[in-house]
């Protein structure tokens, strides 16, 4: 990678730098092919900001969560290159053991999508969240190696910690927390679920939570609710977030700043107002451009997603790009600093605003 | 109302709730009293949340499940209580899609040969028609002919949902019923699946039920649209007057709770709290009481009717 | 349909189910070749007195019996039968069972639980024991044979396929193509037999070395066809009361059958791996 990077720092000195990716690529080995399913990834996420990573399916938005928190399927997944650099340390440098015990929820928590398969049917809510706090618990010991089945639960500890539970619980607007722990996962419904993971990503007092598109699989008035509340904690608590999504609407609800991936390529990443006003990548505004919206034509982008075995080289959107030319195909656009916290890669980025696009 | 293409009149569904020794204890009303009517050429959509009762109605009607009350009126003639024979030959004139039309495809079939099936089912035209027919259905989807020979698992996503539709379609349809057809499928992709079925529609002159959760979408295709909660429909109207000016309380919520790409964020506004109840235990009288911001005594005792306001069909006291 | 070219290839990579593929494959030529290969193949009716009980040796490579018969030749000309008590037995039970399963699947209520009950019935009763009974009382012979094992075995068919066609129809192509009006004869022939083929040819494979095991015990008990027969098991009974000296003469039948069955039994295996993993596999993918 080439040229820019000074201007791209200078364009991040300003933000109290949490999170820092840098060139990430990562492979999958599938019975097809190899197929490139991250191509350099840069991505910046400050203390306390809620950054959203959108991308239709196949960008690589989910894999990218996976490879920050070390999740990824460990015989597909081969990491090749690149940095994730979390308060100061390299994340893919490190061994396994201080990763499960000092990152992994702890200082980076995560939600997931689905809230029906997220529990344990067996176990009452109570003693999978008072599992978890056993070895996260903001009070637990740092350093503890590895996890034994007799360590003991100090009977102090357990009783502050159940009453953080609780509060916790209480944040969340849990109907009823007392009684709710000791039920088992299934009576809940799938809003309540989300309730309770977002409880357990903030109960060890995390940096940063990873939310993988937790409110796809809700309906819209329990969304609307879950994305209010969520944003209140974290705004109240300092709490860094990236939240993957699919769906513009809710990156809009939620997020501080915006950044699109497709084909497993970051595009574009601006703040919301600018993101969604003044987009300067030409997929961004083609995808904010296929929104059905009440009066408009529908606007679809011509062709398919690429498949990530035979990627178009370059810049992966050229092929369906109404403004490339032969330089997009060379070489993938470096960083280029549209203005303070609006960073763009493309050869032929757009200054307009989107109502522009008739 | 007789011109009318599809008829509802308080058509009921429920689905038993059994304990582990197979005895009834109670129902899940997954319909329960549902009136509409579509004319032809329309589309209507049908929006509401998980456990409204949408995706009963559309099966319900299709006669995959059968009504236990009320009718079912196609064309003027009463389909609900048919005899299977009578029945399965509506099927040539009623259809329905699926949320994948792709996975409606026999994987053991070649797709020449799904896509002859109905013309085999309930036509008697000979081969070289029927390949005609399934020519011309290829190419108003936008398939090459070279599909014919391939089986689904060798096409792609996009390409089975258009077979899966000119499946359908070989039957020259009067109305289609559409399950949550863009359900879990990219921007993008949503936008030209619905390019393809307003097309569709201009091309055989077809009439659809939309059914769907996703409001944006239902705005951008539908001209009319009916709201259900818990297994009622609650505002019925022309879709641009219900979105400017929704008049049952759950249809003002359902608009706020969705996202927007620009201004002000919705959440910050929103209001409703709790969850829908159970579907096996309606509340008495408005079934929205237990959420509702306007509620008042009477919610509970009464139920309230569709009613005509102000150019929209509405189910409440206060509206 | 299934490309056989394609499942054989596949099997073939599947180390036992390989061996399972060239067990049986040998078994099958060595029925359809038994005249040519055999080296006596008069044998199986003819008697020679004077040689009997001979050891392996280079006249006689399996050695002879109590008859002076070469054991290879009658071995040889065994599998013939073995092969058509499994395929007609097992033929018979997938006839019956199969039919008996659609219909279980397809109807809900109280006809489809008789039927199953039935089977069950079937079922609970130890095979061989049902199928000594059967042959029992209608006198050994290679016909009962087949009666007894074919209505001890087309519970497993009708299971299995009781099974694969209640799950299929919750598929969604079942519940489309029955909603574009295909009446319920035309979706169970059609579309439901060829999506639950695989199972059936697996329990098939596996069904031919359990029946071929049980004919063996049959005629190992005098039930089976009657002398001079070359049945498998009944060599092995005739050559009880020559053991150990004459070690040969169980110990090339007895191989024989157990060569036979785990050949079945790999093949059916190898078969199942095979098939319906890569139906499953075999979805398009979306961008």
């Amino acid at each position: 990678m080439t040229c820019s990077i000074r201007d791209f720092a200078a364009a991040r000195r300003a933000m109290a730098e949490l999170l820092s990716v840098r060139d990430l690529r990562v492979d999958f080995v599938t019975d097809r092919g190899v197929a490139q399913v991250l191509d350099g990834i840069n991505l910046d996420v400050a203390a306390g900001e809620v950054v959203g990573l959108v991308g239709e399916s196949g960008c690589g938005k989910t894999t990218l969560a996976r490879a920050i928190l070390g999740i990824l399927p460990a015989g597909a997944a081969r990491v090749r290159g690149g940095a994730v650099r979390f308060k100061g340390k390299d994340l893919l440098s490190q061994d396994a053991a201080t990763l499960n015990d000092e990152v992994r929820g702890r200082a980076i928590t995560f939600i997931p999508q689905d809230p029906f398969t997220s529990f344990s049917p067996v176990f009452s809510v109570q003693t999978q969240i008072m599992d978890l706090m056993k070895w996260k618990s903001p009070r637990a010991a740092a350093g503890r190696r590895g996890s034994s089945l007799f360590q003991r639960y100090p009977r102090e500890r357990y009783r502050a910690d159940h009453a953080s539970v609780l509060e916790t619980l209480r944040a969340v607007q849990l109907p009823e927390p007392a009684r709710a722990l000791r039920r088992l996962p299934h009576e809940f419904s799938g809003g309540q679920r989300q309730r309770l993971m977002i409880a357990m990503a903030l109960l060890p007092r995390p940096d940063l939570i990873i939310a993988d598109e937790p409110t796809t699989a809700l309906d819209v008035t329990i969304q609307a609710q879950i994305l209010r509340l969520l944003r209140a904690l974290v705004k109240e608590r300092g709490v860094s977030v990236l939240f993957t999504t699919h769906d513009l609407g809710t990156a809009h609800e939620i997020c501080d700043r915006v950044v699109v991936m497709y084909a497993g390529q970051e595009m574009e990443d601006a703040p919301r107002d600018v993101f969604f006003e003044r987009p300067a990548h030409p997929y961004t505004r083609r995808l904010l451009a296929s929104v059905p919206s009440a009066d408009g034509p529908l606007r679809d982008i011509p062709g398919e997603v690429p498949s990530l075995i035979a990627a178009p080289s370059g810049c992966r959107f050229h092929p369906r790009c109404d403004y490339a030319t032969a330089e997009c195909g060379a070489g993938r656009p470096a960083p280029w600093v549209v203005a303070d916290t609006h960073v763009v890669r493309c050869h032929h980025p757009v200054d307009a605003p989107i109502e522009a696009d008739a | 109302m007789s011109d009318a293409l599809l008829e509802l009149v308080d058509l009921v569904r429920y689905f038993p709730i059994r304990n582990a020794f197979g005895r009834r204890v109670a129902w899940l009303r997954a319909l329960d009293g549902v009136s509409l009517s579509v004319m032809p050429g329309e589309t209507l959509g049908l929006v509401g949340e998980s456990g409204c009762g949408k995706s009963t109605l559309g099966k319900t009607v299709m006669g995959i499940y059968a009504p236990m009350a009320g009718e079912i009126r196609f064309a003027g003639r009463e389909i609900g209580h048919l005899p299977k024979r009578e029945r399965r030959a509506v099927a040539k004139d009623l259809q329905y899609v699926y949320q994948d039309p792709g996975a409606s495809l026999d994987p053991r079939w070649k797709v020449v040969h799904s896509l002859h099936e109905p013309l085999k089912i309930h036509t008697t035209l000979s081969r070289a028609d029927r390949e005609r027919e399934v020519s011309a259905i290829l190419a108003a989807v936008g398939l090459p002919d070279a599909h014919l020979d391939l089986y689904p698992h060798e096409l792609s996503g996009g390409q089975q949902r258009r077979v899966g539709l000119a499946r359908i379609l070989t039957l020259h349809p009067r109305m289609v019923i559409l399950d949550e057809p863009t359900s879990g499928l990219d921007v993008s992709v949503q936008a030209s699946v619905l390019k393809l079925f307003r097309s569709l529609q201009a091309a055989f002159a077809l009439t659809y039920v939309f059914i769907s959760h996703d409001l944006a979408v239902v705005r951008a295709m539908c001209a009319r649209i009916a709201v259900m909660y818990l297994g009622k429909i609650v505002e019925l109207g022309d879709t641009p007057a219900v979105f400017e000016k929704p008049r049952h309380p759950y249809t003002q919520s359902l608009l706020a709770a969705v996202p927007r790409i620009g201004g002000r964020r919705v959440t910050l506004d929103f209001a409703l709290e709790g969850e829908p109840p159970n579907p096996r235990d309606v509340p008495s009288g408005c079934r929205f009481r237990t959420r509702c911001p306007l509620v008042q005594d009477v919610c509970a005792v009464e139920e309230p009717p569709l009613r005509e306001v102000g150019g929209q069909r509405v189910a409440c006291h206060f509206a | 349909m299934t490309n056989i070219w394609f499942v054989l290839t596949r099997l073939a990579r599947d180390r036992s189910a390989l061996i399972g593929l060239v067990l049986i494959g040998g078994l099958i030529l060595t029925a359809l070749l038994a005249p040519v290969l055999s080296t006596h193949p008069d044998d199986v009716f003819e008697l020679h007195p004077s040689e009997r009980l001979k050891p392996p040796g280079p006249a006689h490579w399996l050695g002879t019996d109590r008859m002076g018969a070469d054991v290879y030749s009658r071995l040889l000309f065994g599998a013939r039968i073995t092969i058509l008590i499994g395929v007609i037995a097992v033929g018979a039970a997938l006839v019956i069972g199969v039919p008996i399963g659609l219909v279980a699947g397809y109807h809900h209520g109280w006809f489809s639980d008789l039927l199953m009950r039935v089977s069950d019935v079937f079922l609970a009763v130890p095979q061989v024991v049902l199928a000594i009974a059967i042959a029992q009382t209608l006198g050994p012979s290679l016909p009962n044979v087949i009666l007894a094992l074919s209505v001890t075995y087309w519970p497993w068919f009708a299971r299995v396929v009781y099974a694969e066609t209640r799950s299929l129809q919750k598929e969604v192509f079942i519940e489309s193509t029955g909603a574009l009006g295909a009446s319920p004869w035309r979706l169970t022939v059609l579309h439901v037999l060829p999506n639950i083929a695989s199972p059936i040819i697996v329990r098939a494979s596996i069904g031919m070395g359990f029946t071929i095991l049980t004919a063996a015990a049959l005629g190992f008990l005098g039930l089976g066809p009657p002398p001079p027969t070359p049945e498998w098991g009944r060599t092995i009974a005739e050559s009880r009361e020559f053991l150990p000296d004459a070690w040969w003469y169980a110990a090339a039948p007895g191989l024989a059958i157990f060569l036979t069955v785990m050949g079945f039994n790999l093949l059916g295996d190898g078969l199942r791996d095979v098939l319906d993993p890569r139906l499953r596999r075999g979805t398009a993918r979306d961008g």
